[in-house]
């Protein structure tokens, strides 16, 4: 097994005519928590959605967990099971429980039995601080609680790399915190996370890594200190200027 | 010899409407197995089943359903098997159905917002349990009304089978019109009992909608 969590080659992603992603190289180190900014269609999303192939490539590879997903087999499959991801609009299935949202991949996809996956699910539930609403429908929860609960569901599936578009995005300014502290909670842990999110609170806090996307292209990167602190690139100069 | 129009006559009428439930059940349950592979086939991710399956629906959706009708009855001896109307109202309604209710649940599975199907394909879920386990229960309860709608268009559409000699509730009243030449009252006889199978299916099906309605603006 590798030592590395991600690692891409010169990714290239077009939608039609539109080149998404351009030459990427990107390599992510087991444990490491990367957040990834960028102004609206940098590719910053595209990104990490193509590391669980929501999204599909056309030029280059990328081998996660030291499964190459551009290889063919059942590769994205596995590779799948191995990444959770966390979407801007939680995405929970508004037919079923939270607890029947947690359990429903481990068991069909793991083939965890029922009650293992049950007591799976209320462990995470509980970490992420929700444990009283397992037997509610998402309709009922705050976002701020859909959003954990998005997140107790991708840990169930015990995750090795957890990918997180936007999280916070779609809250109410007074839930963002208990989602980033949830998420803070889990980058102690050790979990390997790339974070697309403009919380640059967040990133200082937690992130080893801050990378700056640009028209498809990685246009800096570095350690937060760095990259908030003297930042060489003029597009991102602008960029910080405008979120603070 | 014209005779009477009858009690017999009147349950002659009536006992043919099992005929029309008959062929109704056949074709919608056989519509329904194969409206949901052609629903499947519309919403796939491979472009030789989409496009075959738009072809079937355009194919089934643009022509008369009396023409389908005749093509599957006389075609029945073409390739040998034999003429019964029984056989060939039941397959011709069953592609018939097949083809609108594939394209009703095509569109209800992409009125599922595509946010659903990344989560489930997020999580490692196969094809077969997202659509199982997540798109189609939605989708379903998006359908439910239309549905209901076209079996009512469904039931009256058995009438067309009468032509090629199956004797459900409009053939009955032919046979009876011939020996009675009451047609106002034996057609006014038949038209009620369809009314009497259909109404309750209508209101459902706007009770449904209502329901749906009040589910999505909540």
């Amino acid at each position: 097994m590798s030592e590395d969590a991600v690692i891409m080659r010169a990714v290239n992603k077009y939608y039609g005519g539109f080149h998404a992603l351009v030459d990427i190289d990107l390599t992510v180190r087991r444990g490491e928590r990367i957040v990834i900014c960028g102004p609206s269609g940098s590719g910053k999303s595209t990104l990490i959605r193509t590391i669980n192939q929501l999204e599909a490539i056309q030029g280059g590879t990328i081998v996660v967990d030291g499964v190459e997903l551009t290889a063919g087999g059942d590769n994205v499959a596995r590779v799948r099971q191995d990444v959770g991801m966390v979407f801007q609009n939680f995405n929970l299935f508004p037919h079923m429980t939270v607890l029947e949202n947690c359990v429903l991949s481990p068991m069909k996809t793991r083939k965890v039995p029922r009650a293992e996956a049950e007591a799976t699910a209320r462990h995470y539930l509980d970490r992420v601080r929700i444990p009283e609403q397992a037997d509610k429908y998402p309709a009922q929860l705050s976002g701020g609680q859909q959003q954990r609960v998005a997140i107790a569901r991708a840990l169930c599936m015990k995750p090795r790399i957890m990918l997180f578009d936007e999280p916070t995005s779609a809250l109410d300014p007074e839930m963002v915190k208990e989602v980033l502290d949830t998420m803070i909670d889990l980058a102690r842990e050790g979990m390997t996370m790339l974070c697309v999110t403009h919380e640059m609170d967040f990133a200082r806090a937690v992130a080893d890594r801050v990378i700056f996307m640009d028209k498809g292209v990685i246009v800096e990167e570095g350690a937060p200190d760095a990259f908030f602190g003297n930042p060489k690139n003029e597009r991102l100069r602008n960029f910080l200027g405008q979120i603070a | 010899m014209i005779r009477e129009f009858s009690s017999a006559d009147v349950m002659f009428i009536v006992l043919a409407v099992r005929w029309t439930l008959i062929l109704s059940a056949i074709a919608f349950a056989g519509g329904a197995v194969g409206g949901l592979l052609v629903a499947l086939a519309r919403t796939s991710a491979s472009r030789a089943l989409r496009r075959a399956s738009a072809g079937f629906i355009q194919v089934f959706q643009g022509t008369p359903l009396l023409m389908q009708l005749f093509l599957v009855y006389f075609g029945l001896a073409v390739i040998g098997l034999p003429i019964d109307p029984l056989l060939a109202a039941a397959v011709a309604l069953t592609l018939h159905a097949s083809a609108y209710l594939g394209e009703i649940w095509r569109g209800s599975i992409e009125a599922v917002p595509p946010g659903q199907t990344e989560a489930a394909t997020a999580l490692a879920l196969s094809y077969p349990h997202r659509m199982r386990h997540v798109v189609l229960p939605q989708a379903a309860r998006i359908a439910t009304a239309p549905t209901v709608g076209f079996l009512v268009q469904l039931i009256k559409g058995t009438s067309l089978a009468s032509i090629i000699g199956f004797t459900e509730l409009t053939r009955a009243g032919q046979i009876v019109n011939n020996a009675t030449f009451k047609p106002f009252l034996v057609f006014g006889t038949v038209a009620a009992l369809y009314f009497i199978l259909c109404w309750p299916l209508s209101l459902m099906a706007r009770r449904l909608e209502a329901r749906m309605r009040l589910a999505v603006t909540r």
